[in-house]
């Protein structure tokens, strides 16, 4: 078992255990560092595969800006421990068989079908620098798109959560 | 090298955990941080596929994915603090109208 293995195993299992943690803990607040153990643990793969932008990336947006857009949204609504209903009991014994089947479905699809083959030599990939090239050149104007979409997302939190005039 | 594969099936199972949290939480939060974590396993199969092929076009792909999921957690943020504000509590079961 050489080292990357190793390493690899550890940062599965620790993302496998912080969505579990997501899917146990009762309060919005547990759960939410939880995801972020899921995004860091991801963010170590991303570098094991030879991705380091992404990874930084991964850090800065994900478990940088947006979880801390949603810990100031459960502080800010106060959420509380949620609370079990009729319903919740139906989606536990209906739902969860038919997402673990789903899960075990795709699973045994990818250990079927084996390892990928590519003949292409792995860790070849020159990682920023081509990034970069591709995102600016091939990809200039989805790039462009993404800015309006930016744009558009702001707006669009501003107007809905605006508080409503008194008219 | 850890072989592709095995990134595949982390990334499914990722997700499998995902869907189990969108049906069985019922805080609305809870159920848009299990989006999250969807987006997210596949941007690991994303980020594993373009280490096969040598190409860069997956992590291409990862980035345009993580720009979408920083808009839709800004609009989505929003959306939950009206719906809060609106019926005085986080529970979906209580969000039962289309009249917000």
């Amino acid at each position: 078992m050489t080292a990357q293995l190793i390493i690899f195993f550890v940062l599965a299992g620790l993302a496998v255990i912080g969505a579990l943690s997501l899917i146990f803990q009762r309060h919005p607040i547990h759960s939410a560092l939880s995801l972020i153990v899921v995004m860091v643990a991801l963010a170590g793969l991303y570098l094991l595969l030879g991705a380091e932008f992404v990874a930084a990336v991964q850090i800065i947006v994900y478990a940088g800006a947006i979880m801390v857009l949603f810990v100031l949204v459960i502080m800010l609504l106060n959420a509380g421990v949620e609370e079990r209903t009729n319903f919740s009991k139906l989606a536990a014994t209906a739902g969860i068989p038919l997402a673990v089947a789903l899960t075990a479905f795709l699973a045994a699809t990818i250990a079927k079908s084996g390892p990928v083959t590519t003949g292409v030599r792995p860790g070849s990939v020159a990682s920023t620098q081509g990034l970069a090239t591709m995102l600016f050149r091939e990809f200039v104007y989805p790039f462009e798109l993404t800015s309006f979409l930016i744009l558009v997302a702001i707006l669009g939190a501003l107007v809905l959560a605006q508080r409503e005039k008194r008219s | 090298m850890v072989p592709t594969h095995y990134y595949l099936i982390l990334s499914a199972i990722l997700f499998g955990l995902g869907v189990v949290a969108f049906v069985f939480k019922r805080n609305v939060i809870t159920i848009f941080m299990s989006i999250e974590l969807m987006l997210n396993a596949v941007n690991l199969a994303f980020v594993a596929f373009s280490q096969a092929f040598g190409k860069l076009d997956g992590q291409v792909f990862v980035l345009f994915v993580i720009v979408v999921a920083a808009a839709e957690a800004a609009v989505g943020l929003g959306i939950i603090i009206l719906i809060a504000r609106n019926r005085q509590s986080l529970n979906v079961e209580r969000v039962n109208l289309l009249k917000l």
